[in-house]
């Protein structure tokens, strides 16, 4: 649990999970340029992410894709949610999502 | 550019025999499925379906192939949501790779096309429950509460 929030604590970390939360599956040459940044630079941030299991890559072909792996962050959200609050946290998300769609 | 997918990877404390178990076997499926269950010969090119508690078909396909223990994909499409049903195809892949007292589960769920998909939308929602709630019958004997049925409107 500790790398999953060290992985989280860096804004360019969660800038890649965005990005992958978008169009998951992107190569490492897609995430850099996206990002703007070297491959030496995403690479790394990649590493730690993996590390947390916050992202998985699969070869397809050449290519290696990157995909976001929710598991983590819905595992931890699990430990402090009850089971009673899940259903209700989830109609209040719904409810808050279609009326800032509203609003747009 | 990639097709909308949804990737799941999850370490659960119990052996490949116990999860393919619990995996295929309806009994098992219906305590963390929210209630439903799947029905299949599991043999390739088998039809596959799921079936919610109330006997409505929520789910139709085929097992595009199989490897027992190990892995399985199915062709996948949603029956109950027109919306969804109009899009067609999903391709689903479950892999198991024991490592050490682990096994190392892992869910693709994609679509057979490029841009936006519905019913990976939906998938995004669903799968996280059960798999969690999969997670937690295997390694405590107890599915999480509220998903051996749909959740109420």
């Amino acid at each position: 649990m500790d790398a999953v929030f060290k992985a989280l604590a860096d804004p360019t970390r969660r800038q890649l999970l965005d990005n992958l939360h978008a169009r998951n599956g992107q190569t490492l040459g897609a995430l850099c340029e996206e990002m703007n940044m070297t491959r030496q630079a995403v690479s790394k941030h990649l590493a730690i992410l993996e590390e947390a299991n916050l992202v998985v890559t699969f070869r397809r072909g050449r290519e290696k894709e990157h995909y976001l792996n929710p598991a983590p962050i819905f595992e931890i959200a699990d430990r402090w949610i009850d089971k009673f609050e899940r259903g209700k946290l989830r109609a209040l998300t719904d409810l808050k999502k279609n009326l800032e769609r509203d609003e747009e | 550019m990639s097709k909308p997918s949804f990737v799941y990877v999850t370490y659960i404390r119990t052996t490949a025999e116990k999860l393919w178990q619990a995996l295929v076997n309806p009994e098992a499926n219906r305590q963390y499925w929210f209630g439903a269950h799947q029905e299949s010969d599991w043999k390739k090119g088998a039809p596959w379906k799921i079936v919610f508690a109330d006997g409505r078909i929520a789910d139709t396909g085929e097992i595009v192939d199989i490897d027992p223990l190990r892995r399985i994909v199915i062709k996948w499409r949603n029956e109950i949501m027109p919306e969804l049903k109009a899009e067609g195809y999903t391709r689903c892949t479950i892999t198991l790779e024991p490592q050490g007292a682990l096994v190392k589960l892992t869910i693709m769920h994609e679509a057979e096309r490029e841009g936006r998909h519905k019913m990976i939308d939906a998938v995004q929602s669903g799968w996280p429950l059960i798999l969690a709630s999969l997670k937690s019958l295997l390694e405590t004997g107890q599915a999480l509460e509220g998903t051996d049925r749909l959740p109420e409107e």
